[in-house]
């Protein structure tokens, strides 16, 4: 569906070269979710706007549904555009205008006859849920409804993938929480491909398939969501994942508890619960849970333990092994 | 003196506010027709923006900079030959609605400009990134987000207009202020000065309000 292959862009500010994007290559395929994850200045709004050309990459290609994008100008962009629906941070919908125009905006830009666009825009409010608004003006609309009507704007001339910069990051959470279903729902009945960025690891938890993790400028990770969550390569990735889980450990409990301090990461069907008592019988430590946590990520668990471990030396490293066989990932945080 | 002022005034008065009119408003509907694009064209022309062009934008600038930087008085001088040329005479409000006119279409493509530049940068790109032509942005996002910005700046060019005209009396203008001067100034009719000066205030204050309720009228952002 989308084809990014070494993709660079560079930016002059105040004379100087700033590379915003590095030679990114990634490939999103039709009807996933597709998430990139990165702080501010990691340059993914950059990258996301070279989909539908509003930067130009000044090397690589974009190609959406084969055709490389970067080589078109004029009335061809337009039309590729128009195929390509995007989303905001901050909405951007015309605040003179009712919902209703603002949502013919794309209709009128693909030529659709007047008649038929009174038909359309209904049906598209429809979609995300918001018809009694169709003849109110955006000051007069909550965020969570500019968001809504953003989409239904995004959506007017059915593009093959929407792009979102940064969808929810201006709403609350249970506003946060309705878009993203509404974005779910828009991938599972129309079928749109859905590109989006964002800082927020909970959005790539709550709707995306695959997710890329950007860091200045360039892809440092990149996997299916539910991998990534249970095994983060890049320290980046760890943090991010640490921080998502809330598995810190307090700073008070790490320094008053003695032992060894493990962490131990179940995955889907083999959360045995049978392992700690296994382990404490057969090699005589005393185990305590310090923190634990199960999150559900496309519906497969991941359960997080974080334990302490303590008796005999030699009897502390045969049960850290024992238990390494047992769980999906062991990690020693401290030796007592 | 009253009495005599009064008659005196009366007739010379309707006169003086049809020439006050057709100087402001001929060079109110030039403003509207030359000034409007050419602030238009020089946002566009911007940097980063959709019409992008440093040479045109800078050209465009530098004319409006020049008539801006002129002291209104002087321009009034410097183009008499061009008001030869365009309407047959040197003196008298036709003459005169010439350099008002240079004078407004500069003031109000200035501010198209700054109304214009108000417009959330958000909303153009929105409005690129789904398509549109320039023309529909232009027509459906531009336009409209900032008209009443527009319709403040063209009051303001209304009004700095009303002044400007008085200053015509130098070269014969006629209209109120040629009046107020005239009369009140150069022949110590303080009667004819303080009712002239009632009725500038009067025309600039409704000019004012006119243009504040409409522009309120139209200011979504505002309700």
């Amino acid at each position: 569906m989308l084809k990014l292959n070494d993709v660079s862009v560079t930016f002059k500010n105040h004379g100087q070269v700033v590379h915003a994007v590095k030679h990114v290559t990634l490939h999103v395929k039709r009807g996933e979710i597709y998430g990139i994850i990165g702080s501010s200045g990691a340059g993914k709004s950059t990258l996301i706007r070279t989909v539908n050309l509003l930067d130009r990459p000044e090397s690589g290609q974009v190609v959406v549904r084969g055709t490389d994008i970067s080589r078109l100008n004029g009335l061809q962009l337009r039309k590729a555009r128009q195929k390509i629906g995007m989303i905001f941070q901050h909405f951007n919908l015309i605040e003179s205008r009712t919902v209703h125009e603002n949502i013919a905006l794309p209709l009128r830009a693909a030529n659709i006859s007047e008649k038929e666009i009174l038909e359309r825009v209904p049906k598209l409010l429809s979609v995300v849920e918001l018809t009694e608004k169709e003849f109110a003006y955006p000051g007069q609309l909550s965020g969570g409804q500019k968001q809504r009507v953003g989409i239904a704007r995004a959506l007017a001339n059915s593009p093959d993938i929407l792009l979102g910069d940064e969808p929810t990051s201006a709403l609350d959470l249970d506003t946060t929480d309705s878009i993203l279903k509404l974005l779910e729902g828009i991938n599972k009945r129309l079928g749109v491909t859905i590109l989006l960025i964002t800082h927020e690891m909970q959005v790539v938890k709550k709707i995306c398939h695959r997710v890329a993790v950007m860091q200045a400028g360039e892809i440092v990770e990149e996997n299916e969501v539910y991998e990534l969550f249970s095994n983060p390569q890049h320290i980046l990735t760890k943090e991010l994942v640490a921080k998502s889980l809330n598995l810190t450990l307090p700073q008070r409990v790490a320094e008053t508890v003695q032992g060894d301090i493990v962490r131990l990461v179940f995955l889907g069907d083999n959360a045995e619960r049978g392992i700690l008592s296994d382990t404490q019988r057969a090699h005589q430590v005393q185990i305590n849970i310090l923190h634990g946590h199960i999150e559900y990520i496309n519906d497969k668990p991941i359960g997080i333990l974080i334990i302490s471990l303590m008796g005999d030396r030699v009897q502390i490293k045969n049960a850290t092994e024992h238990l390494r066989n047992q769980v999906a990932k062991l990690e020693v945080i401290r030796h007592g | 003196m009253g009495d005599i002022t009064l008659g005196v005034l009366l007739p010379d008065l309707g006169t003086a506010m049809v020439e006050t009119g057709i100087m402001v408003g001929t060079s109110l509907l030039l403003a509207l027709v030359l000034g409007l694009p050419l602030g238009f064209l020089l946002f566009l022309t911007r940097q980063h923006m959709l019409l992008e062009n440093r040479a045109l934008n800078f050209i465009g600038g530098l004319l409006i900079n020049f008539v801006r930087s002129l002291p209104f008085v002087i321009l009034l001088i410097l183009v008499i030959p061009l008001s030869m040329v365009v309407t047959g005479r040197s003196t008298g409000p036709i003459a005169a609605t010439v350099p008002l006119a240079i004078a407004s279409i500069a003031f109000y493509a200035r501010l198209v400009e700054t109304s214009l530049c108000e417009v959330n940068a958000g909303v153009i790109e929105a409005s690129r990134a789904l398509g549109a032509s320039y023309w529909l942005i232009i027509k459906e996002v531009l336009f409209p987000e900032s008209l009443a910005g527009l319709i403040r700046g063209f009051t303001m060019t209304a009004i700095s207009l009303i002044g400007y005209s008085a200053m015509a009396g130098v070269v014969g203008g006629g209209g109120i202020g040629f009046l107020a001067i005239n009369y009140g100034y150069y022949r110590y009719e303080t009667g004819v000065m303080i009712i002239t000066v009632i009725l500038l205030i009067l025309i600039v204050q409704s000019v004012q309000s006119l243009g504040d309720s409409v522009s309120n009228n139209v200011d979504r952002k505002k309700k």
